[in-house]
């Protein structure tokens, strides 16, 4: 059972707080996109064995959706950000690279 | 024979005589025995039969690691099964019977299949069953049902209660034994909050029967020292009879508290499971000894040697008078002493080493006990009891060198830390070649959140077996822990303990090592399971090389004790079948929980009527007053119908829809859900939502709508109201009002975070009336001036109105095909309006109705129900709903999807209606059959039903359904088969079976 800080509310909760809502920094393909990039969307996911980004809801809180940096090897969590961005912002991205030097995950490292 | 000795007995009080029964006998033991030594102090050797073999089988252990001693215990709603002697505490009236034989223990039925053992090779399920393929259902699959299991399910309701804890530590110690109370006392004086938890009713562990000195001190002096100062730390929370079950992620740790186990009268809850938080949890879990595989090492009296000298020292229990011990360590011969000392007979030690022992050897030896080094046991003699032993050299193929008497023999195969904690959550383990065991790899623990190891391994359960060693890693433990929490520990404060030099241990994983096979096929690994050395081997022969899949393949290690006494010897075994160094083959997998825990501690208060909250609606009460029979409806309860008096379920339902239909009904739709959508992008949010076009909706109007998955899946309809120009009331199916209300928010929060809208789910709020029927304009108007006229009041319009001194929002919708006004309150005025609505409405012969009867008029209009004719992999277009699909719109959830290529396929199944030829109800969910087979044989199919009713408006089934091509086969007939053996023969008609101009509710 994981522990998670939600960054909106700032209370570190067990896993039961949360649910778990998939991969992180998904970009929505909608009409006139290929077959190939709705498919993607859809159902190519990553499913990485190390650092890794999700979404999460704080739905037993205050509701909110945020993302969390983490390793999915050893359950390490590097830390938690707002939702309503398309990139881990920088400070997360240095938290990243302090205990997994040359972390590379889609476009992101 | 086993007997009570006339001294000794550290942990019973001989003041205090108790009375238990056993099978039925009346036996007598003291209070601070358990079971199992009470069981040995009269003599009742034999305690079970074993699960496979049904071989008479005797206590082994004296600890959680006993595989034979498991009882039936106690009766009616305090039955359990499988219940350890050795970890039961006993008291006053304590009852249980032995398990796993028929007639009687005695004389069981089943031990023929002990003479039959060659026949039950490991994989023997697999073997057997597999031919004639029809004699599985018939023959094979309820003799094994018959045979399966190991003691009998509980059939009452459990009596007790309990509980669960939420706690948080700094610091948890498991294990209350010299190296725990050690750890406790390093972290704790540092100033971390610490719980130390002991799984038995004592403190000190291992050390208090074993000896030693500890700062010049008796061990025991030291343990009482210990507990004294840790009791006076105001930080610290000492437990006994509470088991460390499982470590999980960044620091959860599961402790269960056996409260009452040991007094059932007393008050309060039986077990307590506490949910733990801690920082630091260090496993002071001790080391468990190992079994040695000699031919005959099942018979009774065949003992760990820890146990034995446990029942000696700790119960004054002899477990018999002649002890033969046999050995590949020292620790062992600490066993031998204590037999001699309590005057009782070792006629030998067999030291499987060539070079014998050290300092404990030279001991016994000087107590004048006879030491043979380099032997072993060939077989033991008996079968219901040991007679005597076989002597062979350890090194050769068991020629018998000596036959002795005994009637106990004692084995000792060195000792395995306790390490499933460590493990559990993935801390790694190191096979350490000098001591013959795995034990923690200090290196790879298991990580919390922030990356560092959460666990810290102390004493035995860290290899550090030895009185001084362990004492010494504990105080280290207990320092770190209090370290990594940014606490200054004092400077090392262990103890001093001067340990005897040992000799070192020498694996020995087969006795004598070169064991013809008929020596093998009784050298058992898994007492529980019936596993034996030649299982494994045959295992391997047959290609199992994994360790993880012998396990599943032979049974072994996968009984109630976990394998607990047989994982290592096994994969030993393995690992010389297939000539692989013991590392290389590894251990299989640690899972929770240590021990079995019960039921009742999982479930905590979560029972009966506490299990999950019951939402009601401002009717609800009305409902039970007029004995509605209730549907669950996630976790609402609405009335499936009122039956009255002896009605049955079907004729009510009747009732209500002809009473519906001709006059006028009210259904309470209170649970239907109520989002409210708001905010200067509202319009523009509702059309990416909906597929139809809902920013086009003028206030005061309603619309039906659409939900659709990013999948293009159906996920939930109903209808939208224009509350004005920023506001949208959008009504959800009544299990869908939180899901949708989450999907709003994921896709508000994730994707249009810069959209200005709001979303509450006001369901509650409101209490909401379904007044139907020709007469519903009528009673209304009976309670209010405001215009209801068809003129006023336009169907798919929704106002305000007043009911004397209640305002109302009344929606002039219809999900019945009747003229119909669903009326929404103020929660709080629900019931109010429910009874005045009653009263007007007595005129016309008032009538509510529940579920099923509203179920019925919408098949009968052929509406949709989502969960009915949806099922996650249904689009509205299946359902002939293009009509509500938007095509101006660019975009909205589903749009892309529906464009892929599977979902525009002509093939589809689409929504029809089925009028039975006959007029019979089509059974729910059957399948029509088309031309031809299928792969598997099965009749190839062309469509199913969704929907099925017996319809009281025409008198006769009607179903809806999706059928291939569906639409344009109207008139055809197709055949369902159902699970009743009939054929039902259905005609394709239009969904729409009632009413279809729709001038019954627009009037």
């Amino acid at each position: 059972m994981l522990i998670l800080e939600c960054p909106c509310c700032g209370v570190k909760g067990e896993e039961t707080e949360f649910h778990g809502g998939g991969e992180a920094h998904i970009k929505r393909f909608g009409p006139g996109s290929s077959e190939e990039e709705f498919h993607d969307y859809l159902f190519a996911k990553e499913n990485p064995r190390g650092v890794h980004f999700e979404r999460w809801r704080h739905v037993n809180g205050c509701g909110k959706w945020f993302h969390v940096a983490r390793c999915t090897r050893t359950l390490e969590v590097f830390g938690s950000y707002s939702a309503q961005t398309t990139e881990p912002p920088q400070e997360i991205r240095d938290a990243i690279t302090a205990r997994r030097p040359g972390w590379r995950w889609r476009e992101f490292s | 024979m086993s007997t009570r000795l006339a001294f000794g007995g550290r942990r019973i009080d001989r003041t205090k005589p108790v009375e238990f029964r056993f099978n039925g006998k009346r036996l007598k033991g003291f209070a601070g025995d358990t079971l199992a030594s009470a069981l040995l102090a009269n003599d009742q050797v034999m305690v079970g039969r074993s699960f496979k073999y049904h071989r008479p089988r005797g206590i082994v252990a004296s600890g959680a690691e006993e595989p034979n001693a498991l009882f039936n215990m106690g009766q009616g709603g305090r039955f359990e099964p499988n219940q350890r002697a050795t970890t039961t505490e006993l008291f006053d009236g304590l009852s249980v019977t032995s398990q796993n034989h028929w007639p009687s223990l005695e004389f069981d039925v089943g031990a023929i299949n002990n003479h039959l053992a060659r026949f039950f090779p490991a994989g023997f399920y697999y073997k057997t069953f597999m031919f004639p393929r029809f004699a599985w259902k018939h023959v094979y699959e309820p003799i094994v049902r018959q045979s399966a299991g190991l003691g009998r399910a509980p059939k009452d309701r459990d009596a007790d209660r309990y509980e669960h804890f939420y706690a948080f530590f700094d610091v948890v110690v498991i294990g209350g034994g010299v190296a725990g109370l050690q750890a406790a006392r390093a972290a704790g004086a540092a100033g971390a909050k610490v719980l130390v938890m002991e799984q038995t009713a004592d403190w000190g562990g291992r050390a208090m029967v074993d000896g030693g000195t500890v700062d010049g001190q008796p061990v025991a002096e030291f343990v009482s020292e210990s507990l004294a100062a840790l009791e006076a730390m105001e930080n610290v929370t000492l437990r006994t009879r509470m088991m460390g079950a499982g470590v999980y992620d960044h620091g959860y740790l599961l402790g269960y508290e056996r409260l009452r186990d040991h007094s059932p009268d007393a008050p309060g809850p039986r077990h307590r499971l506490w949910r733990i938080r801690a920082d630091r949890i260090v496993t002071a879990t001790g080391a468990i000894e190992r079994p040695l595989s000699f031919a005959g090492n099942d018979v009774p009296g065949v003992m760990l040697a820890s146990a034995v000298r446990d029942y000696i020292v700790d119960y004054g229990v002899s477990p018999g008078d002649r002890v033969v011990v046999v050995t590949n360590n020292d620790d062992a011969y600490r066993t031998a002493i204590a037999v001699r000392q309590a005057g009782l007979a070792v006629p030998v030690i067999l030291d499987a080493r060539l070079g014998g022992g050290g300092a404990l050897a030279e001991e016994a030896t000087k107590l004048g006990i006879r030491v043979e080094t380099g032997m072993g046991v060939a077989r033991v003699h008996g079968a219901r009891r040991v007679e005597g032993v076989s002597v062979c050299a350890q090194a050769g193929e068991g020629a018998v060198l000596e036959r002795i008497a005994c009637d106990v023999v004692a084995m000792s195969g060195g000792w395995s830390p306790v390490v499933h904690l460590w493990s559990h959550c993935g801390g790694k383990l190191v096979w350490d070649e000098a001591e013959a065991h795995f034990r923690p790899d200090g290196d790879k623990p298991p990580l919390g959140a922030d990356g560092a190891g959460f666990v810290v391994p102390a004493g035995a359960a860290n290899g550090a077996l030895s009185l001084g060693a362990g004492l010494a890693d504990a105080d280290a433990a207990g320092r770190r822990a209090a370290r990594d929490l940014g606490l200054k520990p004092a400077r090392s404060a262990a103890p001093e303990v001067g340990d005897a030099p040992e000799a070192p241990i020498e694996p020995v994983w087969l006795m004598p090592q070169g064991a013809s096979a008929g020596l093998r096929m009784k050298a058992w690994l898994d007492y529980q399971n019936d596993v034996k050395v030649s299982d494994v081997q045959l295992a391997a022969r047959e290609g199992y090389e994994s360790v993880e899949h012998t396990k599943r393949y032979t049974t072994l290690g996968m009984a109630t004790d976990q394998g607990k006494l047989s994982n290592i010897n096994g994969l030993a075994i393995l690992s010389d079948a297939l000539g692989r160094p013991i590392p290389q083959t590894g251990t299989t997998t640690f899972r929770p929980p240590y021990t079995p825990i019960s039921m009742g501690a999982i479930a905590g208060e979560a029972r009966g009527e506490t299990f999950q909250p019951l939402r009601r609606t401002p009717m609800h009460d009305w409902h039970e007053a007029q004995g509605a029979h209730w549907e669950p409806v996630g976790q609402w309860r609405r009335p499936y119908c009122y039956p009255r008096g002896e009605e049955s379920h079907a004729a009510a339902v009747a009732r209500e829809i002809m009473a519906t239909r001709e006059s006028l009904g009210l259904l309470d739709a209170s649970t239907l859900g109520k989002l409210i959508v708001k905010g200067p992008d509202a319009g523009r949010f509702m059309d990416m939502l909906y597929t139809n076009m809902m920013s086009t909706l003028k206030p005061g109007r309603c619309r039906y709508g659409l939900m659709c998955s990013e999948n293009g899946f159906l996920i939930d309809d109903g209808v939208v109201a224009r509350i004005d120009d920023q506001t949208f009331l959008c009504h959800t199916t009544t299990g869908g009002a939180e899901r949708i209300h989450a999907h709003m928010e994921e896709w508000l929060q994730t994707e249009w975070w810069d959209w200005q809208v709001y979303v509450a789910n006001v369901t509650e709020q409101f209490a909401q009336i379904g007044v139907v029927g020709p007469k519903a304009r009528k009673v209304l108007e009976k309670l209010t001036e405001d215009d209801l006229s068809a003129d006023g009041f336009a169907f798919m319009a929704w106002k305000d109105v007043t009911f004397g001194e209640i305002g109302a929002r009344v929606f002039r919708i219809s999900f019945s095909g009747e003229l119909s006004f669903e009326i929404a309150v103020p929660a709080s005025h629900g019931r109010a309006l429910w009874d005045k609505l009653l009263a007007a409405g007595q005129e016309f012969g008032v009538t509510p109705y529940g579920t099923e009867a509203l179920h019925v008029m919408r098949a009968e209009k052929g509406f949709i129900m989502i969960g009915d004719e949806t099922d996650g992999t249904v689009i509205p277009q299946d359902l002939g709903l293009d009509w509500a699909i938007s095509k101006k719109k660019d975009d909205y959830l589903g749009k892309r999807a529906q464009a892929r290529s599977h979902m525009s396929d002509p093939n589809r199944w689409k929504l029809v209606g089925l009028e039975t030829v006959d007029g019979s109800v089509i059974p729910d969910g059957a399948y029509a059959v088309a031309e031809g087979t299928n792969a598997n044989g099965q009749r190839n199919v062309q469509g199913r039903v969704t929907s099925s009713y017996f319809s009281p408006t025409l008198g006769r089934g009607i179903a809806m359904g999706l059928v291939l091509h569906g639409p344009d086969r109207m008139g055809e007939v197709i055949e369902f088969p159902g699970t009743d053996g009939k054929t039902y023969s259905a005609k394709i008609v239009d969904p729409v079976f009632y009413d279809k101009d729709g001038e019954k509710q627009n009037v």
